[in-house]
């Protein structure tokens, strides 16, 4: 197990190499620089642009400032946003809050709905239920989240008015920001109806954030189940004549859902991903749209250290998801 | 004796319940987040628009006009040179009180002074250190040029002297960027070593005290109740930020918001058919046009320019892209300014002539870059399609084109540049209701490798507009803008397209909305309906 922890820490050095130079290297491909990004529609002279474009450390050789860029992150720098005029950290520290709360309603919806909906599937083999459900799947899976969620504000808030629109709480309530989790904070203000209020407005970008993690959370418990209901020992366990609902919820689902956990570690970089789109659509104040918004505003440090931010998540998720996976699966341990 | 203390705590407690049900929020649904909350660090509308509610000048615009009318200085004198301001202040002005300030004293002279040294001195804990943030308008009006001084004369009394006569300074104090900041707050801040939450935490005299923002979410203020002037028409006001405009509709349709910004002019027929909601609608302060990169081949020669004028449909471009919410335009400022030339014309959209004009310049198979926005703008909603019936237009005269477009930031910065190729749709909105403000950023020689996209020169244009930036009555300056139109309009630097009409959607219920020609928007005395 020791050894399986360390290499797998090893591997976060290239990884993280790679990072940074993506990181640093996307946004420098992309036209304008932060510089002529302030501008605006007065204009600026070049002489000014020149002057700015020094003060900021940008005339210098790019593998200087990529160097100087590495060696501040190993320091814990993640550099100063250059639109907003604060560390970067900080920055990430007050949106990041939002995405987790989103991702993870997210995330719990696509585990509540997709695993039992992909047992049901697999039970139910070849029926309506199952052509169905992963009919269903397919439909959720090819989506463009953007229509999607557009489509739902329409049907829901729109006409059916059963949920607000955007935004994480209703204009009603101003809670400030302790935890950065709209749900505890509001919760822990005490105002009346302000965490009904916060849920409501978390439900709509849940769903839309969540519909491809359910559809491949279906289909991947589907096709582990399948594959583990024809196995001798669940023939087995039917024959000594154990109950249906624990030789599948007990024996058939614990081996079953082995895979299927990787494939839930592996949404987070999807549910990241996602996020910047419902974000976008929501007025979800969180990463992704954070990240949207100095990407257009061409701030270099923010979208480099952001990306990098991001990046150690979804590597400190996976590694977690990996070794859950081991402690899960006694081969993988008794291997390494 | 003790039932009725009972029944009286009941009553107040009743009252206070009732005030605190009853406690009207007004909910504006904006497009984007402000960099910042002090009104001197930010141009962007995004920004001006959230210190508004809780900043005042010495003077302020006159709700939905141009004029000039006083604010916190209830009078003023100009000396007979035009190089001196003697301000008179008003009395009994009460800064804001927040969670985070209690001012002790009232608004008086060093909160003025104050307020333009921070923006003028070097080496003061308020000069903002570049690279990450400068005074912005400060520098980009020209105040460095033309101040030299703002000096206290006693508690209510302060002197402006200026380098120059400048005739726009009363309008340019009236603009956001010259509000009043306390500076016994200032000298708190600074005291603690904490200048950035003069950016993070205004506090001003204005009709709304800040209570709070959650970045790229919302933005809350709480009614001043020590307000010196008419007295806020709601308890509170609330900015939400909705960036996306379908979903901007779709909350202020669910009520979720009382007033949006920037509807789409598609969505404005639907807006008015709806029984809940309503529209304010007037001329924009602003103008779009098609500008020719003068200096390039061959859009230096003169008949080019006119020919490829001449070939667009500008009715076309009012009907299809502006939905008619708008005018053609015929020069760089809009009818409604002073000083506008009302005798130029356009030329007839006349293709015929535009092919025989080209044919006289020696223009033979001519292809037209023709850069299009990828962003909505006030004065221009939908660059691509204006641009695809300009193509349409140079196609009947044998004119090939194609249609440019980049991310918004890298198209300004492109479409300036000295070398760019081609023709720029582009467009302003004026910043303080003076001919000025058109003309010198967009057509001056000095803004020829910046703002003066054109890259248009023209030596006699010039020296009419910097005569008129110094003169100082205004009927000479009139005068003098109508010469400058002329020019502009006999050299075509610009094929002008139209002025739009702004439009705001609001729901039925909100009273007292009035559209700022300078493309902010202000809340002082907006109120809602029962």
């Amino acid at each position: 197990m020791l050894r399986f922890l360390l290499r797998r820490l090893g591997l976060i050095v290239p990884t993280f190499i790679g990072i940074t130079i993506v990181s640093f290297g996307f946004i420098r491909m992309l036209p304008a620089d932060p510089v002529q990004a302030m501008s605006g529609e007065r204009g600026m002279t070049p002489a000014r642009h020149a002057l700015l474009m020094h003060q900021f450390g940008l005339d210098r050789p790019l593998w200087l400032q990529y160097l100087e860029y590495v060696w501040n992150l190993l320091h814990g720098d993640f550099g100063n946003s250059i639109a907003a005029a604060k560390p970067v950290f900080y920055q990430f520290r007050i949106f990041f809050p939002a995405t987790i709360e989103l991702s993870l309603a997210a995330i719990s919806l696509a585990i509540v709905i997709g695993i039992p909906l992909g047992v049901i599937a697999a039970v139910r083999r070849g029926k309506l239920v199952d052509q169905l459900a992963m009919g269903g799947a397919l439909i959720g899976y090819s989506m463009p989240i953007f229509w999607w969620g557009l489509l739902l504000i329409i049907l829901f808030s729109g006409i059916l008015h059963w949920t607000p629109v955007a935004g994480r709480i209703s204009s009603d309530y101003f809670i400030k920001p302790v935890t950065g989790f709209m749900l505890i904070d509001s919760w822990r203000s005490g105002q009346d109806g302000a965490f009904r209020s916060a849920l409501s407005h978390l439900v709509l970008p849940a769903i839309v954030l969540g519909t491809i993690p359910l559809a491949v959370i279906a289909r991947q418990t589907r096709s582990a189940m399948l594959e583990v209901l024809g196995e001798d020992y669940v023939r087995t366990a039917r024959a000594k004549g154990l109950p249906a609902w624990r030789v599948i919820g007990v024996h058939a689902l614990r081996n079953a859902l082995i895979p299927v956990i990787t494939t839930i570690g592996l949404q987070v970089g999807y549910l990241l991903a996602g996020a910047i789109l419902t974000e976008s659509i929501f007025s979800w104040p969180g990463v992704g749209k954070w990240m949207v918004d100095s990407i257009e505003s061409r701030d270099y440090p923010a979208v480099q250290g952001g990306l990098v931010l991001i990046a150690l998540f979804v590597m400190l998720v996976n590694l977690v998801v990996d070794l859950l996976y081991s402690v899960v699966n006694p081969r993988i341990r008794h291997v390494h | 004796m003790k039932k009725m203390l009972y029944y009286a705590a009941a009553a107040v407690l009743a009252l206070g319940m009732a005030a605190g049900a009853n406690a009207k929020t007004l909910t504006y649904c904006s497009e984007s987040a402000p960099e910042g909350f002090d009104p001197a660090l930010w141009e962007g509308g995004n920004s001006l628009d959230v210190a508004l509610p809780v900043y005042e000048g010495l003077v302020k615009f006159k709700a939905g006009t141009t004029e000039v009318v006083p604010s916190l200085a209830e009078k003023w004198e100009i000396s007979t040179d035009g190089l001196t301001y003697t301000f008179h202040l008003r009395h009994g002005v009460k800064f804001g009180t927040t969670d985070y300030f209690t001012p002790t004293r009232e608004f008086n002279a060093d909160d003025v002074v104050f307020s333009f040294h921070r923006q003028m001195d070097q080496n003061t804990p308020w000069t903002v250190e570049e690279p990450n943030a400068v005074y912005q308008y400060w520098g980009d009006m020209s105040m460095p040029d033309q101040v030299a001084d703002m000096a206290k004369v006693d508690d209510y009394t302060v002197k402006l002297t200026l380098k120059q006569p400048s005739a726009p300074m009363l309008a340019n104090l009236a603009m956001t960027f010259a509000s009043i900041v306390s500076k016994e707050y200032a000298d708190k801040l600074a005291a603690a070593n904490q200048t950035a939450n003069m950016d993070q935490q205004p506090v001003g005299t204005g009709p709304f005290a800040f209570v709070g923002y959650n970045p790229n979410s919302d933005i809350h203020y709480k009614a001043n109740p020590d307000y010196w002037g008419t007295k806020a028409k709601v308890d509170q006001l609330v900015f939400s930020i909705t960036t996306d405009a379908a979903a901007r509709l779709q909350k202020l349709k669910a009520g979720e918001c009382d007033v949006m910004v920037s509807p789409a002019p598609a969505d404005v027929a639907g807006i008015k058919a709806d029984a809940n909601l309503a529209t304010e609608e007037q001329e924009g302060l602003n103008v779009a046009a098609l500008m020719f990169n003068t200096q390039e081949k061959p859009y230096d020669n003169v008949d080019v320019r006119r020919a490829l004028d001449m070939a667009i449909d500008k009715k076309a471009i009012i009907a299809s892209v502006l939905q008619g919410l708008g005018q053609v335009a015929v020069n760089p400022i809009p009818p409604t300014m002073w000083g506008y030339n009302k005798d130029t014309k356009n030329a007839d959209f006349d293709p015929a002539a535009a092919k025989a004009l080209l044919a006289k310049a020696g223009v033979k198979d001519l292809h037209v870059k023709i850069w299009a926005m990828p962003v909505a703008r006030p004065y221009m909603p939908d660059a691509k399609t204006a641009a695809t019936i300009i193509q349409k237009n140079f196609a009947d005269i044998g004119v090939t084109s194609e249609i440019y477009s980049e991310d918004w930031k890298p198209y300004l910065a492109d479409s300036q540049a000295l070398s760019h190729d081609g023709a720029v749709i582009r467009g302003w909105t004026g910043d303080n209701g003076d001919p000025d403000n058109f003309l010198t950023p967009l057509l001056s020689c000095n803004a020829v490798d910046h703002g003066n996209v054109a890259e248009w020169c023209n030596k006699d244009f010039d020296a009419l507009i910097k005569k008129a930036a110094i003169e100082t009555d205004q009927a000479k300056r009139a005068k003098l803008y109508e010469e400058a139109q002329a020019i502009f309009k006999k050299d075509v630097p610009w094929a002008t397209l139209d002025h739009s009409v702004v439009v705001m959607a609001m729901s039925k219920k909100v009273t007292g909305y009035v559209i700022d020609p300078f493309g902010l928007h202000r809340f002082e005395q907006v109120g809602l309906s029962d």
